[in-house]
């Protein structure tokens, strides 16, 4: 019994964080519309200057003073670094497509990882316990540390805190009109800068709190942005985005699950988390206390430019390319050739992923699940089955193909932001079952060895395999984009209202995209792990699904080319920065952010459109 | 029997009774008007009808056949066809892959990955668009397209699926006098031609009168009027809430 009284009260002080957490992050959308993905590096960040700010002031003001007053600075630091965020960047895309504002956002993650592992180093940084707070409370048997206590305490509070200033102020007052109705502040005649500015604030100031209250929990680490952001997305989903009180309860009901769900299952915690996530969407698709919104019209992305078939011009430049392809082996070295394998592997991921968020406009931001699912698929079959490489690849995608038909049924219910978040947590389950399963997938360790059979194992002959099943997929893709399905699939996008009436059976369409996009990916992945000689969990994550959608918006999404650019481009770049610079990720999140601010046609858009902005200078 | 009857249907958002306890007929061959000042209830009595939302209560039928709670696919299937009062097309298609898709989707082709889509039903989309008067800009990108033609484009995708009832939200909206004419004249003859019924609403109260075969008047989610054109602009609570004030919205 004591036990159980003691896992309850350790879940919810993990609760407190999380809340705090997304408290910020769903202020902030109910505002703004703009999902934050640099939320868990704000919560990161307020970590680090928790850890810098009572070295200073404790040994100055003492003891209990002196933490609390660097907690207290920590979040005040935060809270500016969100308003100036706010100013520089988030005002810029308020008006922006969906996926461009997570992008934005994600360039912001890596900006901050790069900024903060300059300023204080690779290693985990300890902070000091809370003075006063440093004992722990005896339950029968058990201990609980008088922090986590503390935690409890001040979860309710900051909530009782928040609700007094939604409820009682003019400020919370404008705050829940914007909330309800987005068109609505405009029209009320607020000034809708210093709202949004403010709100941003905020919310960026109880994300640094949530990092600053962690410190006496856990050292401040690199890992803490990326680790949080996933868990955040499920609590403020779960809640209903925009709800506070929501976000609070689905806090307490996922810190519960983690408590208790590690002593039935002691790897997958997460996992239970994610079912419950999906098992919440489908009883109630807008979150516990969220409303539905009002039929949204406006597309993920918007595309004016159609989808022509090749002409001449076109198929003869598509069959030169294949030649010089095919000829590469005679004129590139063993080096370049292994780029140029690589590019062809991303090539075809970057397609697949366009087929799905270019062409169905379904933002995804989980699509590495399915070519990390092909990696490991193929990799399995090699380990536990010794299967030869002719077998192994079709396993993988075999698996990738059964991954997104599942995940699909799920996805496909959601749209915009929502599913951003699910195909997110789907992936990061996948993640976490590659990285906890150790006798299986060997966990971090990875799965070593995958090596293609004799006929295949010269960087020529690799390569023209590669060649030829990244051709063969593209081409595939291409294929269907022109078919019925296709155009089914983009009649969609545009309009959803158009294509219901019209006897679009939506759902299905979107599940065979889901599908189909998943199989290619899988192929990708296949082809990667026997490119690598390995797999790892990386190959599951966060930062490969991001690869794939920059590989995408560099080349432009509106064109079936744009990836293939894109994919060449990106790599090439990222060998470049990578030998150039140890801030590689900083160098792309700003890539990122020019991107999306200044040319969100990418490369084949803006080159198309190359003669209209001359013509119309001219 | 009547093409659509409708019984006692009512929706509220919230607090507001945006459709309550409305009934009407509409029949074959005919133009219905339905009139209102903004806010009446109208589109949201076109989003029920379709399927695009659900009743609280009432009744739909369609013929014989009680489609009540049916979604927009299904109603689509038994005939119910749409256009929107803020128009909405395919926008990054051409204006005849617009109508293809209309086609592909009659034809349950719309999952198939192997035939080439712009080969499909080519023929029946242009004579569509001939019909419409948009066979001269089939290859343009609809995204692009005036406002005008736009509604034209939208009335040739619903009529795509050669459906029994037509619901048009506001079809002249934004068009010049002559132009509205002109659509409206034009649906007219289809609805001759096909012995369709058409369910329309109009701000114009000129193009009100000179086709519809019968006007029914909504205010305030309530149905106050149901006559032909000379009834309804003789009806005393008509000319109050509605064509005092509401005439040159
Ligand atoms: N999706 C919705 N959510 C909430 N209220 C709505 C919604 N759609 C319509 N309404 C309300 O219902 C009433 C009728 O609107 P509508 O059917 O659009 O009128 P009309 O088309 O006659 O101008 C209005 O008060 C409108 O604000
Ligand atoms: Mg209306």
């Amino acid at each position: 019994m004591d036990f159980v009284v003691v896992q309850a009260l350790t879940g919810l002080a993990s609760a407190s964080s999380l809340f705090l957490i997304s408290a910020g992050l769903t202020l902030i959308f109910g505002v703004t519309r703009v999902v934050n993905f640099a939320h868990g590096s704000l919560y990161m960040l307020g970590a680090y200057a928790a850890y810098s700010f009572t070295g200073w002031t404790m040994p100055v003001l003492g003891g209990v003073v002196g933490f609390w007053a660097g907690i207290g600075l920590a979040v005040l630091a935060v809270g500016l670094l969100g308003a100036l965020l706010e100013i520089l960047l988030l005002r810029r895309i308020y008006r922006s497509p969906e996926l461009f504002q997570l992008l934005a956002t994600f360039g912001v993650v890596l900006v901050v990882a790069d900024a903060t592992l300059a300023i204080w180093g690779p290693e985990d940084r300890l902070g000091p316990r809370a003075p006063g707070l440093e004992g722990a409370v005896r339950i029968g048997r058990y201990g609980l540390p008088e922090w986590d206590i503390a935690l409890i305490a001040i979860g309710p509070a900051v909530l009782i805190g928040l609700w007094l200033a939604l409820r009682r102020t003019r400020w919370g007052v404008l705050v829940r009109a914007a909330t309800a109705d987005r068109e609505m502040t405009g029209a009320l005649g607020v000034d809708q800068a210093k709202l949004f500015t403010s709100v941003f604030c905020l919310g960026a100031m109880l994300a640094g709190l949530g990092g600053a209250l962690q410190l006496p929990r856990e050292p401040a680490n690199l890992g803490m942005d990326l680790g949080i952001i996933a868990e955040v997305f499920v609590v403020t989903v779960v809640g209903g985005m925009g709800n506070v009180l929501g976000a609070f309860l689905a806090a307490v009901l996922i810190g519960q699950l983690h408590a208790f769900g590690i002593l039935l299952f002691p790897n997958v915690t997460i996992v239970l988390v994610f079912l419950f996530m999906a098992a919440v969407l489908i009883v109630r698709p807008w979150g516990l206390l969220g409303r539905p919104e009002r039929l949204v019209t406006h597309p993920a992305l918007d595309l004016p430019e159609p989808i022509r078939p090749l002409g001449a011009a076109g198929r003869a430049a598509v069959i030169a390319a294949a030649l010089g392809l095919a000829a590469a082996p005679a004129v590139l070295d063993a080096y370049a050739l292994a780029v140029l394998t690589e590019v062809l592997i991303f090539a075809l991921f970057a397609s697949s992923l366009h087929l799905l968020t270019g062409v169905g406009g379904m933002i995804s931001f989980g699509h590495a699940a399915y070519f990390g699912l092909g990696a490991y698929g193929a990799a399995l079959a090699v380990k536990l089955l010794q299967a030869p490489m002719a077998l192994a690849i079709p396993t993988g995608l075999v698996l990738a193909l059964a991954g997104a038909a599942l995940f699909g049924l799920f996805c496909i219910r959601l749209a915009g932001v929502y599913l951003a978040m699910l195909t997110l947590a789907f992936a990061q389950i996948c993640f976490a079952v590659a990285f906890q399963w150790y006798d299986v997938t060997g966990g971090d360790n990875g799965l070593l060895g995958i090596w293609p059979p004799a006929w295949a194992s010269g960087p020529a002959s690799l390569y023209w395999l590669v060649l030829a099943l990244t051709g063969a997929g593209i081409a595939a893709i291409r294929h269907v984009v022109h078919a019925p399905f296709g155009f089914g699939l983009r009649a969609a996008r545009d309009s959803v209202l158009r294509a219901e009436a019209s006897g679009v059976d939506v759902r299905f369409l979107r599940w065979l995209a889901f599908t189909f996009a998943g199989t290619a990916a899988g192929l990708a992945g296949a082809l990667h792990a026997f490119f690598k000689g390995s797999v790892f969990p990386d190959t599951l994550g966060i930062s490969v699904s991001v690869d794939g959608l920059v590989m995408m918006l560099l080349g432009g999404i509106e064109s079936l080319s744009g990836p293939l650019v894109g994919a060449a481009l990106y790599k090439t770049l990222q060998i470049f920065m990578i030998s150039w610079t140890d801030y590689w990720r900083a160098v792309l999140g700003l890539i990122i952010i020019a991107l999306v601010v200044l040319f969100p046609h990418g490369v084949v858009g803006s080159i198309r459109r190359l003669p209209n902005i001359l013509g119309r200078t001219a | 029997m009547s093409l659509l009857r409708v019984e006692n249907l009512s929706r509220r958002f919230g607090g507001v009774r945006a459709v309550d306890g409305v009934g009407f007929t509409v029949e074959a061959g005919r133009l219905t008007a339905l009139i209102g000042p903004n806010g009446a209830g109208k589109t949201t009595c076109f989003n029920l009808l379709n399927g695009q939302l659900r009743p609280d209560a009432g009744r739909i039928c369609l013929g014989e056949r009680d489609v009540t709670r049916l979604g927009p696919r299904r109603k689509w299937a038994l005939g119910i066809a749409r256009t929107f009062q803020i128009t909405a097309t395919f926008s990054s298609m051409t204006v005849r892959e617009n109508v293809q898709v209309g086609l592909m989707a009659r034809h349950r082709r719309l999952s198939a990955l192997l035939p080439a889509a712009r080969q499909l039903y080519r023929a029946e989309a242009d004579a569509l668009l001939e019909r419409v008067g948009m066979a001269d800009q089939a290859e343009r990108t609809a995204g692009l397209l005036a406002y005008g033609d736009l509604k034209r484009l939208e009335l040739a995708i619903a009529l795509a699926n050669d459906p029994r009832l037509l619901l048009m939200d506001e079809p002249t909206a934004g068009m010049a006098p002559r132009e509205r004419i002109d659509l409206m004249a034009l649906t007219a003859e289809i609805v001759r031609e096909r012995g369709l019924g058409v369910l329309f609403t109009e701000h114009d109260m000129d193009v009100v009168f000179r086709h519809a075969d019968r006007v029914l008047v909504m205010n305030r989610g309530r149905l106050i009027a149901d006559g032909t054109p000379v009834e309804v602009r003789a009806d005393p609570t008509v000319r109050d809430v509605y064509l005092g004030a509401g005439e040159t919205d």
